[in-house]
């Protein structure tokens, strides 16, 4: 994966962001059986930094919470993402990112599955591939200058 | 109706972190394992049926050991890491020293296997790779004979025919494909296309003459040799080697994509290991009628047969029913599989 200097998209669409979740009185109560559902999910990549613009994955409206599905009876998460533009050379490198995110963040149990809309890239289908292929993932994680770039988007301004 | 059951007998504690292989000394009385903690470890027996971790092998690799293979010999084992590097460590009365690192894969190194013949051992890779390399027993070394450049995508696995010096590979690229030496060239003499997304792994069964696959695409297949002049008719494009088609195709077990597939050269039967969590069973049916296709049924399975995604699985080669896998959950596991008519 090369990261290339020039913006891919030079003046991308700013979406309004959801309001925070608002907190229900059985969210602090330990008694209550609580599932991860899908606003948990999207809240963990709704965060993540585009790979070139000071902008989240859901400001440029490249995530949202129609695309987040979960099935915690067969622990899997799936997400759907749309890149800015069809020919968009980041598209792997933010799929990438999701996944890593998701993969640090939620419990071991969960199978991720992370996927292009249909139709919402030129190369959707090889992306999907390799962004599925367990194996390439991992080495793509414990290649050092990419893991950088990965964790520059995954990091939110609290860490 | 044969039916049988998987009974698990013990869990090693292998790694903090993901187990991508294991594999069986040819004598059955040793299992390696290695994974992104970079160290290889060998287990042993201690009593009866206790396996303890004999020894540990690292600094052999700076990045994840993909995977770890024995030589027919048990004296030499070579590992393949994603630092693009293949190390050979050989044995030194009950220690196993590292004696060689061959260079030349551009990136990460997927899989290793020896011969059967002890002649060659064979690497592959991310690279689309595939590279051949003989062994010179006066040098004790090894030089590479042949890189061949036939898959158009990652090669993730490797193995040798069990008599003759015939390699396989499976790709990213969703073929199979063979190869073998010919006027000291080797060439890639067969496609085998039929699965529709990335083949993880395939093995022979004991005669060579059928293969089993597994893959991405939730399937298992049964490739069948045909050689020239078969009675079936089915011709050879090249009219010299065997024909490979796809004979049977195991679907709707697994729920995730298949890592891997064993075919029991003792017991015949085939297991599989999962990205579901699971290990299956397969046992093909007696058929009395010559021609049909083969077929085959589940006689035991486990769901749960791991935490997380189930990597590798391996029938020890000496001891029938006895079966080693291993996990991301950091965990190799012991099995026993045993048959009963119900």
């Amino acid at each position: 994966m090369e990261l290339s200097s020039e913006l891919q998209n030079l003046n991308p669409t700013i979406y309004e962001c959801t309001e925070e979740r608002t907190l229900q009185e059985s969210d602090l109560n330990n008694d209550v059986p609580d599932n991860i559902d899908c606003r948990e999910v999207f809240d963990l990549i709704r965060t993540i930094n585009d790979p070139e613009h000071p902008l989240t994955l859901e400001e440029l409206h490249v995530v949202d919470l129609e695309g987040v599905t979960i099935d915690n009876e067969a622990n899997t998460v799936q997400v759907q993402f749309r890149p800015t533009i069809p020919h968009c050379s980041m598209a792997t490198l933010i799929g990438l990112s999701i996944r890593a995110k998701l993969i640090y963040t939620l419990p071991t149990r969960y199978k991720v599955g992370v996927n292009i809309y249909e139709g919402a890239h030129i190369q959707e289908v090889q992306i999907n591939k390799q962004l599925n292929d367990k194996e390439r993932v991992t080495a793509a994680l414990e290649n050092k200058h990419l893991c950088a770039v990965v964790n520059r988007c995954i990091a939110t301004p609290d860490d | 109706m044969m039916m049988g059951e998987l009974i698990e007998l013990q869990t090693l504690e292998a790694s903090d972190d993901r187990v991508w292989c294991v594999a069986w000394n040819p004598t059955g009385t040793l299992l390696a394992s290695c994974g992104s903690d970079k160290i290889i470890r060998i287990w042993g027996r201690e009593g009866e049926r206790n396996w303890v971790c004999k020894s540990t092998l690292s600094d052999g690799h700076t990045r994840s050991i993909r995977s770890v293979a024995w030589s027919y010999c048990g004296n030499r084992i070579a590992s393949a890491g994603f630092d693009a590097k293949v190390s050979i460590w050989e044995r030194q009365g009950q220690e196993f020293v590292l004696q060689t690192t061959l260079e030349g894969h551009e990136n990460e190194v997927k899989d290793v296997a020896f011969s059967r013949s002890g002649l060659y051992l064979s690497t592959c890779g991310r690279d689309k790779s595939v590279w051949i390399w003989e062994y010179n027993e006066e040098e004790n070394d090894f030089a590479c004979a042949a890189v061949l450049t036939t898959h158009t995508q990652d090669v993730k696995h490797l193995k040798w025919h069990p008599q003759k010096d015939v390699l396989v590979s499976c790709s990213y690229d969703n073929t199979i494909k063979m190869f073998i030496e010919d006027n000291n060239d080797w060439s890639c003499v067969c496609s085998l296309d039929s699965h529709t997304s990335t083949v993880w792994s395939c093995d022979f069964d004991a005669t060579g003459k059928r293969l089993v696959s597994c893959s991405d695409d939730k399937t298992v297949k049964i490739w069948h040799a045909y050689e020239k002049n078969n009675q079936e008719g089915i011709r050879s494009p090249n009219g010299v080697y065997p024909v490979w088609k796809c004979v049977c195709s195991i679907s709707g077990y697994h729920k995730q994509p298949i890592y891997d597939v064993n075919w029991c050269p003792l017991t015949g039967l085939i297991a599989t290991a999962s990205g579901d969590n699971s290990i299956r069973i397969f046992r093909e049916e007696e058929s009395k009628q010559r021609d049909v296709p083969p077929s085959f049924s589940l006689i035991a399975s486990n769901a749960h047969a791991h935490s997380q995604d189930v990597n590798r699985i391996a029938f020890n080669p000496k001891e029938p029913g006895l079966i080693a896998s291993c996990s991301d959950d950091g965990t190799v596991k012991l099995w026993r599989i045993e048959q009963k008519l119900m």
